[in-house]
């Protein structure tokens, strides 16, 4: 399967703009399906982006983020061509990286 | 005695007349102009909204307000669909059981055809969505239909409508009389109140468009299709044309009709018919 | 002031109309099965001759289940005001489209 992430990372002077789209249920537990069952939750509990070996984003999420999440940021450094390491752990163990080249 | 037959004879000559008559004014109603009924439909949104372009109307809401524009434009950096698109061009090149596929079903291997549907099939006498196109070729290959309503139906038609994007719509209406029918069936569903809560779908989408319905700002009729399918995040998903048509229905406190029903058919082929010249920009997102 | 006496013995009507509805149903009491039967078909043929005309309301649909529930837990009373709930429903649903078979043609653009 193809990877769950997608990620853009662009350098523009000493800054590095990057923006992500993550596809994950992030079900939170309080959800119902049609049978009137509990959805269990199932979530990203830590996502990290790491720049040439050295973490520059650390995001601890909970339930309240929404499906196929969308963040964006940026930090100072990071040059045309590095690589960034995308990186995501559920509640259920389950994770996915990727790495991508900054533009 | 001989009462009886006679009485029969005058009540079925009395249905026929009548039937007859209730028959001359809808046959009155061939007479109906669809190049005329796009063309005052295009003018009436392009006079309403004189600062769009006719192209502009296909990307909904996101062009009736400012804010929703920006956050558009920054949306479509990274659009919610992108996974379902992807999903529907693995399906689409992925061969059926029989080694065939659904490249072999449509024309020039179903890459940039989305806007020649819905068409009329003068064979069947009856008009064919996309939608349908796509479970039939399904079925013809012995693999079961898939669900007309969100997931993978959504991921192949946006795949299709992708490929498409662009192209303006091009719905014909031959020269059949069953053809005008199913135009003007489409066009009366369209404007006929349905619901508890006695709405049409022009109540929103033809006299209202532009304006907020709760948060909501309610989208232009034309150009609607060109977008579809739609990522909604009020869906949390993807939803197809039957979607779309089903769930409009149901938020007027009215029963849906089955997906793909006659009357959803003829309507797709009006609503599509007076888009015409407007460019596919499906997939599209929706608030 | 001179309203009022003018007013008045519409609202004595209407007060006895409200106390002679009242009295009928405390009169007619506990709905049977039988009542609940003859409700529920009555509405359900309301209901199907919508839809024939391609407009059943959800509401009406809602207001069928409600009544079969309360049914199914003996309460016959409530199942019966469902069952005329919903007919009447099923009826304006059917009135709706019968009075939209032309009246769409007034919101055509042309």
């Amino acid at each position: 399967m193809a990877s769950t992430i997608r990620v853009r990372a662009t350098a523009t002077g000493d800054t590095t703009e990057v923006q992500a789209l993550i596809q994950h249920p992030m079900d939170s537990g309080f959800v119902k399906d049609a049978k009137g069952n509990l959805i269990p939750p199932h979530f990203i509990q830590q996502l990290a982006f790491e720049c040439d070996g050295k973490t520059v984003f650390l995001a601890d999420w909970g339930t309240a983020v929404s499906k196929d999440p969308y963040i964006k940021f940026s930090f100072k450094g990071g040059n045309k061509g590095d690589d960034l390491k995308i990186s995501w752990v559920d509640n259920k163990g389950a994770s996915d990286t990727t790495t991508a080249k900054i533009q | 005695m001989n009462l009886r037959p006679a009485i029969r004879l005058a009540s079925v000559a009395f249905g026929l007349a009548t039937l007859l008559s209730a028959a001359l004014p809808a046959g009155a109603a061939d007479s109906a102009d669809p190049a005329a009924d796009a063309k005052a439909f295009q003018n009436y949104f392009t006079t309403k909204f004189p600062k769009l372009k006719l192209a502009d109307f296909v990307n909904g809401p996101y062009s009736l307000n400012e804010d929703m524009h920006r956050q558009w434009v920054e949306k479509e950096e990274f659009p919610p669909y992108e996974f379902s698109l992807e999903m529907g061009k693995e399906m689409f090149a992925k061969p059926f059981k029989n080694g065939k596929g659904y490249a072999d079903c449509f024309d020039n291997g179903g890459i940039g055809v989305r806007q020649n549907y819905p068409y009329f099939d003068e064979k069947e006498g009856k008009v064919i969505t996309l939608e349908l196109a796509l479970n039939r070729c399904r079925e013809a290959n012995g693999e079961a239909p898939l669900s007309y309503m969100k997931d993978e139906m959504a991921a192949l038609t946006a795949y299709m409508a992708f490929t498409s994007r662009g192209k303006p719509f091009d719905i014909k209406i031959p020269n059949d009389p069953r053809a005008l029918a199913a135009f003007e069936n489409g066009k009366q569903y369209f404007y006929t109140r349905r619901g508890q809560l006695n709405f049409s779908c022009a109540s929103c989408h033809v006299q209202n468009p532009g304006q907020r319905m709760r948060a909501e700002i309610l989208a232009p009729a034309l150009g609607i299709l060109n977008a579809m399918p739609i990522y909604r995040s009020e869906w949390g998903g993807m939803g197809t044309i039957s979607r779309r048509f089903t769930s409009c229905n149901s938020q007027t406190r009215g029963v849906p009709l089955e997906p793909q029903s006659d009357e959803y058919r003829d309507l797709e082929y009006y609503l599509s018919y007076v888009s015409n010249g407007l460019p596919i920009s499906g997939p599209g997102a929706r608030p | 002031m001179k309203m009022i006496p003018r007013r008045m013995p519409i609202f004595a009507l209407a007060v006895a109309l409200v106390l002679l509805g009242a009295t009928s149903t405390s009169l007619l009491a506990a709905a049977s099965e039988a009542d609940f039967n003859a409700a529920y078909a009555e509405a359900e043929a309301a209901n199907k001759q919508a839809g024939a005309l391609r407009d059943q309301w959800t509401t009406t649909a809602a207001a069928l289940a409600n009544a079969k529930k309360a049914a199914e837990a003996g309460n016959f009373d409530a199942a019966v005001a469902e069952a005329k709930e919903a007919e009447a429903l099923a009826k304006a649903s059917v009135f709706q489209a019968t009075q939209e078979k032309d009246a769409w043609k007034a919101e055509v653009i042309r």
